[in-house]
């Protein structure tokens, strides 16, 4: 098996027009056209895209699980950033 | 929709047999070349291409199921689909002698796959303009996935070719073995001479220079040599296969042979 020889990519699917791309998994390829016709058999077969974007995992830079303290618990206690506290409209479908 | 509802229009019963004929020979070479694929299913060189030679099987095997519900029809015999893939035997097949071929080595399927892509590129994109107004939206349909089936094909001739010092000596060696096939590929015969002359399929003269441009394009962007040796003229369309058909159907048709009509 040569596959551990290929770099690691990570696979955005958007679902349909309008949406956003989102994360659905990762794969391996030896380049990034190669990558795209594997999102495109792994994970599109049940109509699941309109739209691809792969990226190598390699170059992700991602937060240190380590810190996560620093970074996420100080917004714990600030409650009042969640616009709970605003009536709504009926109208208003979305927000 | 088709025009065999339409007694009159189909009255030349030798344009019929020579349609049923054409008809049969895109299903088959579907049908066959699809089958191969499935053989890689669990030993390709990587579960992404398990998957991906399986999504070329399935787009081929449904092509090849379309095709021969439209035989089954034209036929009018009360065959259908299944009863002419799985209960026809070899010298009734009418596939492309390099569709039969064996899936060899990871280079061998390429090769093999690149070929008959850049074929039914020529061909569903003429019959996408047939006067058969059936296998017309059949190529149309077909085209969109035999692009993607190329699109796979080539890019691996060119990472094979252009890659290592052994994936090119294997490559090259593959399209020697290969390429002694390609010239019933835009050979035409009677049949195809009366489909082409009645509107209903592409001239394979001029389909077969265009082939060839994008044959030789694609070798030079992958470093290959084009084979130097002339195509023998197989005839496997015409019902006459090397000894590899026999034992694809043995395996494909064993289940229907052994216990007829089975079904789950």
């Amino acid at each position: 098996m040569s596959e551990t020889d290929w770099p690691l990519f990570e696979v955005f699917i958007r679902s349909r027009s309008g949406l956003e791309h989102k994360h659905v998994g990762s794969l391996h390829a030896a380049d990034a056209r190669m990558a795209v016709e594997h999102a495109r058999d792994v994970y599109t077969r049940r109509q699941e895209g309109v739209s691809i974007w792969v990226v190598r995992s390699a170059d992700i830079i991602a937060s240190d699980p380590a810190e996560a303290d620093s970074l996420f618990e100080p917004a714990r206690d600030k409650v009042y950033r969640h616009p709970t506290f605003y009536a709504i409209p009926d109208e208003v479908k979305n927000l | 929709m088709s025009a065999v509802a339409e007694p009159g229009a189909r009255s030349d019963p030798t344009l019929e047999t020579a349609r049923l004929r054409y008809v049969l020979r895109l299903a088959d070479t579907s049908l066959v070349l699809g089958q191969r694929l499935g053989e890689w299913v669990g030993h390709a060189p990587a579960l992404e291409e398990d998957l991906g030679l399986a999504n070329l099987a399935l787009d081929l095997i449904g092509q090849a199921r379309l095709l021969l519900g439209y035989a089954a029809e034209l036929e009018g015999r009360g065959r259908d689909e299944d009863a002419l893939a799985y209960l026809r035997d070899a010298p009734e097949f009418l596939n492309l002698t390099l569709a039969e071929q064996p899936n060899g080595d990871f280079a061998d399927t390429v090769v093999r796959q690149w070929l008959i892509d850049a074929w039914q590129l020529e061909i569903y994109g003429g019959l996408a303009g047939s006067s058969d107004e059936r296998l017309a939206a059949i190529a149309a349909k077909s085209l969109k996935e035999t692009s993607y089936h190329y699109r796979f094909s080539s890019g691996w001739l060119t990472r094979l070719g252009d890659g290592t010092e052994e994936s090119h000596a294997r490559t090259q060696r593959s399209l020697a073995t290969l390429w002694r096939f390609t010239g019933e590929l835009f050979a035409p015969d009677e049949v195809d001479e009366r489909m082409s002359a009645a509107g209903i399929a592409p001239a394979l003269p001029e389909a077969g220079g265009r082939w060839q441009e994008r044959i030789a394009a694609d070798l030079r962007r992958a470093t290959l040599q084009c084979p130097a040796s002339h195509p023998y003229p197989w005839h496997g369309k015409r019902g006459v296969h090397t000894e590899h058909l026999g034992h694809l159907l043995a395996e494909m048709q064993h289940l229907q042979r052994t216990y007829p009509g089975a079904r789950w």
